[in-house]
């Protein structure tokens, strides 16, 4: 039995063994209360939180007593002005060991992957039937609706939104500078994904809403379904009464299933409206703002990058209030009608 | 402190204890004389610098043939390098080059934005796969991904050739047609790669980025244009 100090433990087992160190209360059972937010089923955090903890007072317990050897020699042979100086630095010491270790904890905590395994744990079925109720606006509204919690269905959208842009920029002929370009696409789907969420969660955290980050990341991740589909008809087919019809309808629809499943979670008028008139408005702004200005962006990037040096490029106008059926069709039929 | 820690120890009272020379001690303790020159046999340091270079071609050569003929093979998965990956995406980034919007200054984004396509698209693909239960390592998918980039370069190859004889809609149809062949083959092949590795209700799921992935690769190949 080790008669010793406290801090030295027989840690031979993985979990951690009976630990002299629990058992005379050396250890902390104290659980952090605000990790324990969105991840309140996966224990694994927990156990590793804990274990890494021990692991750390461990070593934060051994370099104490090593130093203090050392320092309780300094401070005799020095006299008062030792003392002064041995006093500051100790307390540096200790500040920099506390920043290291929470910094440690902090990485081992958020750099490992397994974080997000939880949210990743869907079926096909699932994923599908998300999907179309995404366009399905349910009723209730007096009772909390139930949101899913899961970041593979919104991550694919988003992906799936950004292969349709750059799709949308081929065919609209500006095909200069694809790397400023590719990166346009992502930061502006991405962007709108993160920064909207946050942007919602924010306002949903003073109105006090009923719903966390995930659940946000999630319904949104899922109303860019919509968008998906009315900008991969209206790249193709680029008819402006379509597209209004299109945007509203669609459009209409995801934001109204949005819009209904936080109404089902805030409470008063006024809450209700500012929240889901924000995300209403920026919802249906950003399908038009995909569909119009996009190009309109591609087309400024193109003319502040080149400057005077005008490639002799042809531009395409988008803006023609006739049936344009997208460049390759076109060529097809105008070498159709040249036989 | 030497005589607290004695005492500490478990078996303090039996440090006089000693064994008598009368007890015969057996055993085999003969040690593996071959040792050394097994070492040497493994050892590639003498060997021509040919053959170490050899080895290595032929084991990516190995690879690309089994991309060819996707079987469900492990060859690839057990050995995995990014050798092949590195060379396809060069040879695709370098045929990538020369478009339409190429005048003298814009090499570089095309050529930087194909890799960072490349080797990112595969890196997320690989932590989704992982996520969703894969049993396959990081770099063994990222070896799979890459070398199911060859199709696509061989119809890349193809495209140019066809686009030196005219880019009218017969050589519109043909290269849609070569590119989209090639796509349907490089998403056949990572499947039957990377499909075993996951557990068989979510096949789709792991599937659908990797479609996505070689789709945007195989759209920017059909857009090329060459420059006048």
């Amino acid at each position: 039995m080790s008669a010793g100090s406290g801090s030295r433990n027989t840690n031979t087992e993985p979990w951690g063994s009976f630990d002299d160190n629990l058992i005379q209360g050396g250890g902390s059972a104290v659980i952090d209360m605000e990790n324990m937010d969105d991840t309140s089923g996966s224990s694994f955090e927990d156990m590793g939180e804990m274990h890494q903890r021990m692991k750390e007072e461990e070593e934060v317990a051994a370099e104490a007593a090593a130093t203090e050897e050392d320092n309780a020699d300094d401070g005799e042979f020095l006299g008062m002005k030792g003392i002064k100086g041995q006093l500051g630095r100790q307390v540096a010491d200790e500040v920099w060991q506390a920043g290291k270790r929470q910094a440690s904890r902090a990485f081992n905590l958020y750099a490992n992957i397994d974080i997000l395994r939880p949210y990743f744990d869907v079926e096909p079925v699932q994923v599908r039937s998300r999907l179309i109720e995404s366009m399905i606006p349910v009723r209730m509204i007096n009772f909390p609706q139930k949101i899913a919690g899961e970041l593979y269905g919104p991550l694919m959208l988003v992906f799936t939104l950004v292969a349709i842009l750059l799709h949308g920029m081929k065919t609209s002929g500006t095909v200069i500078r694809e790397g400023t370009l590719m990166g346009t696409a992502i930061g502006t789907c991405f962007g709108y994904w993160l920064g909207v969420s946050s942007f919602i969660y924010f306002l949903a955290y003073l109105v006090n809403a009923q719903i966390t980050m995930l659940q946000m990341l999630s319904l949104l991740g899922y109303g860019l379904f919509g968008h998906c589909a009315v900008l991969l008809i209206s790249y193709n087919i680029h008819f402006h009464f379509l597209f209004y019809v299109l945007w509203l309808l669609v459009g209409g629809l995801s934001t109204l299933r949005m819009v209904a499943a936080l109404l089902s979670r805030t409470v008063g008028q006024t809450p209700r409206l500012l929240l889901c008139g924000t995300l209403s408005l920026l919802h249906m702004l950003f399908l038009l703002y995909l569909h119009f200005a996009y190009h309109k962006i591609v087309e400024g990037l193109l003319d502040t990058l080149e400057g005077p040096n005008m490639a002799p490029m042809q531009r395409v106008a988008r803006d023609v209030p006739e049936l344009m059926l997208n460049a390759t069709v076109r060529n097809l039929g105008a070498s159709l009608r040249a036989h | 402190m030497a005589a607290a820690g004695e005492a500490s120890k478990p078996f303090a009272g039996l440090s006089d204890v000693s064994i008598s020379e009368d007890i015969p001690v057996e055993g085999d303790i003969s040690v593996p004389v071959g040792s050394s020159r097994k070492d040497d046999e493994f050892s590639t340091l003498d060997e021509p610098v040919k053959e170490t270079i050899l080895r290595d071609l032929r084991a990516v050569g190995y690879k690309f043939v089994h991309v060819l003929y996707p079987k469900r093979s492990s060859a690839l998965l057990r050995d995995w390098d990014l050798w092949g990956p590195l060379l396809l995406c060069v040879t695709l980034a370098l045929l990538l080059q020369g478009g339409a919007a190429d005048s003298d200054d814009q090499g570089g984004p095309q050529f930087a934005e194909v890799f960072v396509i490349v080797w990112f698209g595969s890196i997320i693909i690989t932590l989704n796969s992982k996520l969703l239960g894969g049993t396959i390592s990081f770099f063994q998918s990222l070896c799979v991904l890459g070398y199911c980039i060859m199709p696509l370069t061989v119809a890349m190859a193809v495209c140019r050739i066809v686009l030196m004889g005219g880019s009218g809609t017969v050589s519109f149809a043909v290269r849609l047609a070569v590119v989209t062949a090639s796509f349907g083959w490089s998403t056949f092949a990572s499947t039957a790669f990377l499909a075993d590795s996951q557990p068989p209700n979510r096949k789709a799921l792991v599937v659908y980025p990797v479609f996505l992935f070689y789709f945007v690769i195989g759209w920017m190949i059909l857009t090329f244009s060459p420059s006048q």
